[in-house]
């Protein structure tokens, strides 16, 4: 955990989250600052969207503390709520007949009065977001016109239109090809550094390790390493938490922190047996 | 749904804003309006010519237009016009509640008559009416079907959402075993019933038309009706986020569980009072929100208030034909919103199964 200089945009003390018997999060504490893009990692199962929805207010935890800018998350009410944070689902819902367009504005609800229409401020936001994640070409498209991917960025403009100081992503990039996983990570980070905070879950360790300013490393519901890339991702650690064999170096083109995945743990040792098993 | 793509004239107003939208629809629809109840009031076993009609209509406003055949004047008064403004009210309030309950159970099939809201309403009348529970006051028949369309609403909400998320086939399934459990519960009524005034009461009543209604009528299901479809403008926005599922409702600013509830409520409500004053007249709420959608879009805030004024046309031109096309006798009106509404449902079907939806 590193120790808290800096007011934390989002922290979370204690989080536990339980249900039907099955304890998602097992007591997560974690602080996020201003100017930081957060890689939160963990095998399937580890808790990572569970942790991002309770960061959201999408989900009530059993247990823990959540707070924004130090204010309990009680005493925000969910339109004060919706302006500070905003969630990209893992997997983008379509609702038939509505644009893209029409999709983005909905970002904008939660600064409009309820006897209040989009006018045209919104509608600069909302297009100025779709040009940030290169969608603005499906303006007028109904959703479920799209790819996943091609959704997945509509929705990452949708939450950009709301203004938030705190943007929360579930596998931003899981559909992307890889161009737009490099655009989508960097403006995301260009974003944080110009003053907010992002939570991005990533399930790519080596994007995680080139984008991210910090990472936590979640394990059945526990943090089980937390802090700066070459901190967090060491070999130890990846076997810890997912039971593989990796090298951890510097990529000698890009300069980024870069893992070679090896094979299973228990494949390496039976192999140093002499059985080659993987 | 159709595509909206392939027609580019209605193409271009679907992609205006929602005031622009709203003031195209709210446009044409109130001219269908006065068009179709100027039609309405002319013709029937009196006719009336449509010159007279304006007349006696600029007549009720207190400006005198001259010589009016009293006997004309009597019949729009006192039969044709609460007739054909009870029926913009129940066709307001059954535009409403699909549209409503379209958005709220995301799936675009639903109806208070397929889903078994309507048959709860029914319910609930027939039990007043049987009881005489009816007579005790004024507003007693409406609020025994909104009680019933309540309790209906709840257990085909409850059954839908079992499984922790909604299923078309499910909530479709639910809606016949719900329609079929009250049905019989209607006709248990109706055999134990003494054969008196009540049961005539009730059988006139059960096959859904606007035959004999006047202003009390008006009086009765007109507020309700006014009231609820206000709730659900102002809801409309919510509304929209919901239909994207709670997740996405949530994280921006919808307080879900009561912004649902009173949603539901007043689904309830509005199909509950159209019961009370007309029956069952099926597929209004289906047929009309899913024409809108295509021209103007699937927004809330368009496509709610919209649906009550086409709600309106579809009930007034509906009845208007059930009671001329076979003079001296009525068809009743729910007789024609299904003939229409059956073959689109069935079309609606075959076409999200195409689509994809998982049924």
């Amino acid at each position: 955990m590193t120790t808290a200089v800096r007011v934390a945009s989002l922290s979370v003390e204690g989080l536990t989250y339980t249900i039907q018997g099955k304890r998602l999060l097992d007591s997560v504490s974690l602080r996020a600052e201003q100017g930081e893009l957060v890689g939160v990692m963990g095998p399937n199962g580890a808790g990572k969207s569970t942790l991002l929805r309770a960061l959201a207010g999408v989900i009530e935890p059993s247990n823990g503390e959540r707070y924004l800018d130090g204010r309990t998350f009680r005493k925000v009410p969910p339109r004060e709520r919706a302006r500070a944070i905003a969630l990209v689902p893992q997997v983008a819902p379509i609702v038939h007949g509505f644009t893209c367009l029409e999709l983005v504005l909905m970002g904008r609800y939660p600064h409009m009065g309820r006897f209040q229409i989009e006018g045209a401020t919104d509608e600069n936001i909302a297009r100025q977001t779709m040009r940030l994640t290169d969608t603005e070409q499906f303006a007028e498209r109904t959703l479920e016109t799209l790819s996943g991917g091609e959704r997945q960025r509509v929705f990452i403009a949708r939450a950009l239109a709301q203004q938030p100081r705190v943007l929360l992503l579930d596998e931003p990039t899981a559909n992307l090809d890889i161009l737009h996983q490099l655009r989508v990570l960097g403006f995301i980070r260009q974003w944080a550094r110009d003053g907010a905070t992002a939570i991005a879950a990533v399930h790519d360790l080596n994007m995680a390790a080139r984008h991210c300013d910090f990472l936590v490393l979640l394990s059945e519901g526990r943090v089980i390493a937390a802090g700066k890339p070459e901190d967090v991702l060491t070999a130890e650690n990846v076997r810890h938490a997912y039971g593989v064999e990796s090298v951890v170096y510097r990529d000698p083109h890009t300069g980024a922190l870069t893992l070679s995945l090896l094979g299973p743990s228990d494949g390496i040792s039976a192999r140093r047996n002499g059985v080659r098993a993987y | 749904m159709l595509r909206v793509a392939g027609i580019p004239a209605w193409g271009t107003y679907r992609r205006s804003g929602v005031v622009t939208r709203l003031a195209i629809g709210a446009l044409t629809l109130a001219l269908a309006i006065l068009l179709i109840v100027l039609i309405s009031l002319s013709v029937g076993p009196v006719s009336i010519p449509v010159r007279n009609v304006a007349s006696i209509l600029i007549g009720f406003l207190g400006i005198d237009v001259g010589d009016v055949s009293r006997t004309h004047e009597l019949v729009i008064q006192q039969i044709r016009l609460p007739r054909i403004i009870v029926g913009a009210t129940v066709g307001m309030g059954l535009g409403v509640a699909g549209a409503t309950m379209q958005g709220l159970f995301r799936n675009p099939l639903a109806d208070p008559g397929i889903i078994g809201v309507s048959a709860g309403g029914a319910l609930g009348a027939v039990i007043a009416i049987a009881t005489g529970a009816a007579g005790l006051f004024f507003m007693s028949l409406p609020l025994a079907a909104f009680a019933g369309a309540m309790i209906a609403t709840l257990v085909v909400y409850g059954i839908s959402t079992v499984s922790g998320h909604f299923s078309m086939a499910t909530l479709l399934l639910a809606g016949i075993a719900v329609n079929a459990f009250l049905g019989a519960i209607v006709s248990a009524i109706v055999i134990l019933l003494p054969d008196n005034g009540a049961l005539r009461e009730i059988l006139f009543w059960l096959a859904g038309g606007l035959d004999s209604r006047a202003w009390e009528h008006v009086l009765m299901s007109l507020p309700p009706i006014l009231t609820g479809i206000a709730i659900a403008m102002v809801m409309a926005r919510d509304l929209n986020l919901l239909m994207l599922g709670d997740d996405e409702a949530r994280s921006l600013g919808v307080n879900v569980v009561p912004v649902r509830l009173l949603l539901l409520v007043v689904g309830a409500m509005v199909t509950g009072v159209a019961v009370a004053v007309s029956g069952t007249i099926a597929f209004v709420g289906l047929v009309t929100p899913h024409v809108l959608r295509l021209l103007l879009g699937p927004d809330n805030r368009v496509l709610i208030p919209m649906s009550a004024l086409g709600g309106a046309v579809f009930v007034i031109l509906a009845d208007t034909v059930a009671r001329t096309v076979i003079q001296p006798a009525e068809l009743r009106v729910g007789i024609l919103t299904a003939f229409v509404g059956a073959p689109f449902f069935i079309l609606l079907l075959i076409q999200n199964k195409g689509r994809g939806y998982s049924l």
